[in-house]
């Protein structure tokens, strides 16, 4: 139980790849030399392994997710049923699935922020359990149902996300000043965030993800509450750090949103994948919508509540 | 319609105890609890009937006015004392306001505080029952009187869900409300033995108080037992239109809460003010240490935590004043150094899942540490200075001053090395941020208990030496010791300060999620 202390030596190659933006951050060449330095990580070759399966095994293409084998019970209760998922270096990337589909453990666990039964995730081809801190730099993570530090301004907090991931001060101005434009959120940077409407909150916790300019972003329902102009900001800076080479990683309920922004989706019910790909693939022909209800179920093809029409 | 309400306060409480055992130990005890209460409310009531009416009045009268005080100040102090039956929640309901009133103060009843309040208050018949007219008159009040307690907090309850959407005023009064209560055992105190003829000053209280809402009800059956029935029927009337006044008040009140929303716009304010995060370094510590202290000022749990670190040493002074050596004071600081550094031995359960940013960011287990104990020290530390700097001046003791500062130094620094790893070891259920600093939640358990109980002994042995040496430096009254003591406290408790942010810090590291997971399922 006591694995992952964020092992400093064995991968200090990794360190020196901080805040950038650029995925060529990392060399393709120094992994594996790193991965063969790393000796007494066991799981380091199998994700070797891994990612050696994935087409083209040059930096670039390396998955900037894999999980293997991801597994999660509460109570007895398995949420998170052996999941396997490659998300590719430069993705935009949807998960759906209906409520209690096991979307938010599953992200809480490649995340470092839950630990797995069993299973493991690399980000970039780093061990996100063995090696936690180095995988966080790379990760910006918006949780979903999950409380801020609401007792500080919108302004701080994001500050404070900055300074949290050992920025130094002037970026961290810098970005929290830009981020806070972007968002439309300069008139309300001083206000409390626990005064802040639910679509405010969200994009900043949204911007408090996204200071540090990591490589890949995971937002767990990042839409929700937020207004059609604000969700349109946030859609185009996400598609510009896409275009960029970032990856992004989104959960939602809205599959209309996913078809028209995302180029890969997975479908998840039940604690299991039941699909996975790029959206054409997966859709096969039929809208997203249909796709997802077919694959999930539960429609009711009954007449139903005749009481309730009017007529 | 009022039955639907009763069965649905009933159902709540059945679902609740359902979803923990411990809600169950909860209510087994405060059941437990509230029957011993009554048990000597009624015994105490029959030993009046055989005392002198003048007296049992006194007494009743008294009483009861504290019975209905309470009834109203405590739904205001813990927000939520019961809210199951909150009425922001039937808003989207059509229920007709007459039905809705009767349900909600019916189900006041129903619950451990209204059932005691209604027995007990029965327990006045048996006082009078040498005088049938008292006797029965007794039996009315004592209903009447139940009521009032149940409609004065509800009108007080949606009255404050008005005022309460505003976050400012529940942060604010939740905060000023405490005051008074924490100074409660020294007014008492200074009361009882400031009047030695208290005896005389007493039934004045209460004949004063019979002629208002608060004791009007009370007095009824006494002034019968006596006989004025006029006097009686006038506090009769006091006491009905108190009921009626108080009835509106609830209805008008609550008409407005189910009305508007619960959340409200506050003011807009832009940005340019880093606040602390300006004073400190930024540094995964210095942002630690801002955050917290910002916390500190802002958050009531912190703000009750301070306030009371700073006044508990006034508490212990008064009593002291009246017995006249206030060589307590001495210890003014070492106390209050204690209680504010033990505090954040719950300091991630006070971030609740807020906590996730920490985890996510990837922190470091002794910069999270550091940080949190530097801003506790920024506080703490000073608050200990001043209070034995004057403590030395009031008793002209500064040859102790060494001793006690030693003393002081090594309980703020060994403290904070202790809450450092207890922290990351342990979540407790702690009030949620935005709830009522005084809320408590269900699953306190014992071993939290034994938690709390092994801390506090674990920091005597810590301090031991220091705490010795003071008992040496007062009882040979010679400096050396007092010396001694300082460079012992500072050395030693530097050096478990930082031991403890290590050894913290290696736990955080290695149980960061898994404390996440436990604030999760505790949420």
């Amino acid at each position: 139980m006591s694995r992952g202390n964020g092992g400093t030596a064995s991968v200090a190659g990794m360190t020196d790849v901080p805040y950038s933006s650029s995925p060529s951050g990392v060399p393709g060449a120094a992994r594996p030399a790193d991965s063969g330095a790393a000796e007494s990580s066991p799981a380091a070759p199998g994700g070797a392994e891994n990612l050696s399966a994935a087409p083209g095994a040059a930096a670039d293409n390396r998955p900037a997710l894999v999980l293997r084998g991801l597994t999660k019970g509460f109570n007895g209760k398995v949420a998170v049923n052996s999941i396997d998922l490659d998300v590719p270096s430069g993705s935009f990337y949807g998960l759906v699935g209906p409520n209690g589909a096991g979307k938010t453990t599953s992200l809480s666990m490649a995340t470092g922020l839950l630990r797995p039964d069993a299973g493991s995730v690399w980000v970039h081809g780093i061990n996100v359990w063995e090696h936690q801190l180095q995988a966080k730099r790379l990760m910006g993570i918006l949780p979903d149902g999950v409380r801020l530090f609401d007792r500080l301004s919108g302004e701080q907090l994001v500050t404070y996300a900055g300074l949290l991931r050992g920025m130094d001060r002037e970026t961290v101005k810098e970005r929290v000043r830009d981020l806070l434009a972007a968002l439309d959120l300069v008139k309300d940077a001083g206000t409390l965030v626990v005064d802040y409407s639910a679509g405010m909150t969200k994009k900043i916790a949204l911007a408090s993800a996204l200071i540090h300019a990591p490589r890949v972003l995971v937002l767990d329902e990042p839409f929700e509450s937020v207004d059609p102009v604000s969700a349109a900001n946030i859609r185009d800076i996400l598609q510009s750090y896409v275009s960029s080479g970032g990856t992004v990683i989104v959960s939602s309920h809205v599959m209309d949103l996913v078809q028209r922004m995302c180029d890969h989706v997975a479908v998840i019910a039940g604690g299991n994948v039941l699909a996975a790909g790029t959206v054409d693939e997966v859709r096969s022909g039929a809208s997203l919508e249909d796709r997802f209800v077919q694959l999930v179920g539960g429609r009711h093809e009954t007449e139903g509540l005749a009481w309730l029409r009017s007529s | 319609m009022v039955a639907v309400l009763l069965r649905l306060k009933l159902t709540l409480l059945r679902n609740s105890l359902r979803r923990s055992p411990w809600q169950l130990v909860g209510l087994i005890i405060g059941g437990l609890y509230g029957l011993a209460v009554l048990a000597v409310a009624i015994a105490g009531l029959l030993a009046l009937s055989g005392a002198e009416v003048e007296l049992a009045k006194t007494v009743i009268v008294l009483a009861g006015s504290a019975v209905i005080l309470g009834w109203l100040v405590i739904p205001v102090l813990a927000s939520g004392v019961d809210m199951t039956l909150d009425p922001a929640r039937f808003t989207t309901f059509a229920v007709p306001m007459k039905q809705l009133l009767a349900g909600l103060a019916l189900s006041g009843f129903l619950g451990i505080p209204g059932a005691i309040t209604l027995l007990a208050s029965l327990g006045t018949v048996g006082t009078w029952w040498r005088h049938p007219l008292a006797m029965l008159a007794a039996a009315v009040c004592a209903v009447l009187a139940v009521l009032t307690c149940i409609v004065a907090s509800r009108a007080i309850t949606s009255a404050s869900t008005n005022l309460s959407s505003s976050r400012r005023f529940k942060d604010v009064s939740g905060v000023l409300l405490f005051l008074p209560l924490i100074l409660l055992a020294p007014i008492i105190s200074g009361l009882s033995r400031g009047g030695e003829n208290s005896a005389d000053v007493l039934p004045g209280i209460a004949q004063t108080l019979s002629w208002t809402p608060l004791g009007a009800v009370w007095s009824v059956p006494a002034d019968l037992a006596a006989g004025a029935p006029g006097q009686a029927a006038l506090k009769f009337l006091i006491a009905l239109a108190s009921l009626a006044v108080l009835a509106w008040l609830w209805k008008i009140s609550l008409a407005k809460a189910l009305v508007t929303p619960v959340h409200t716009a506050g003011v807009r304010r832009t940005g340019g003010k880093l606040g602390a995060f300006n004073l400190f370094p930024g540094t995964e510590v210095g942002a630690v240490a801002a955050r917290a202290t910002i916390y500190w000022f802002r958050d009531p749990r912190y703000t009750v935590s301070l306030i009371t670190a700073a006044v508990i040493p006034l508490v212990f002074t008064v009593p002291a004043l009246q017995s006249g050596s206030l060589g307590i004071l001495n210890f003014a600081g070492a106390i209050a150094v204690f209680l504010l550094v033990w505090s954040i031995s719950a300091d991630i359960s006070y971030d609740n899942t807020a906590f996730t940013l920490h985890v996510a960011s990837g922190v470091r287990g002794r910069a999270d540490r550091a940080g949190r104990a530097l801003a506790c020290g920024v506080l703490a530390v000073p608050l200990g200075i001043i209070y034995n700097l004057v403590g030395a001046a009031v008793n002209s003791a500064w040859v102790y001053l060494p001793a006690l500062l030693g003393l002081t130094f090594g309980l703020a620094l060994s403290g904070l090395g202790l809450s450092s790893v207890v922290s990351a070891w342990f979540t407790y259920n702690a009030p949620a941020p935005g709830d009522s600093p005084f809320k408590s939640r269900p699953g306190n358990n014992f071993a939290v208990l034994g938690a709390q109980l092994g801390g506090y002994v674990g920091l005597g042995v810590l301090v031991l030496p220091e705490i010795i040496l003071t008992a040496v430096a007062f009882g040979t009254g010679r400096p050396v010791f007092g010396w001694i003591c300082l460079a012992v406290g500072l050395v030693l408790g530097t050096v478990l300060l930082a031991a403890g942010i290590v050894l913290g810090g290696r736990l955080y590291d290695r149980r960061a999620p898994e404390l996440l997971a436990a604030l999760v399922k505790a949420r």
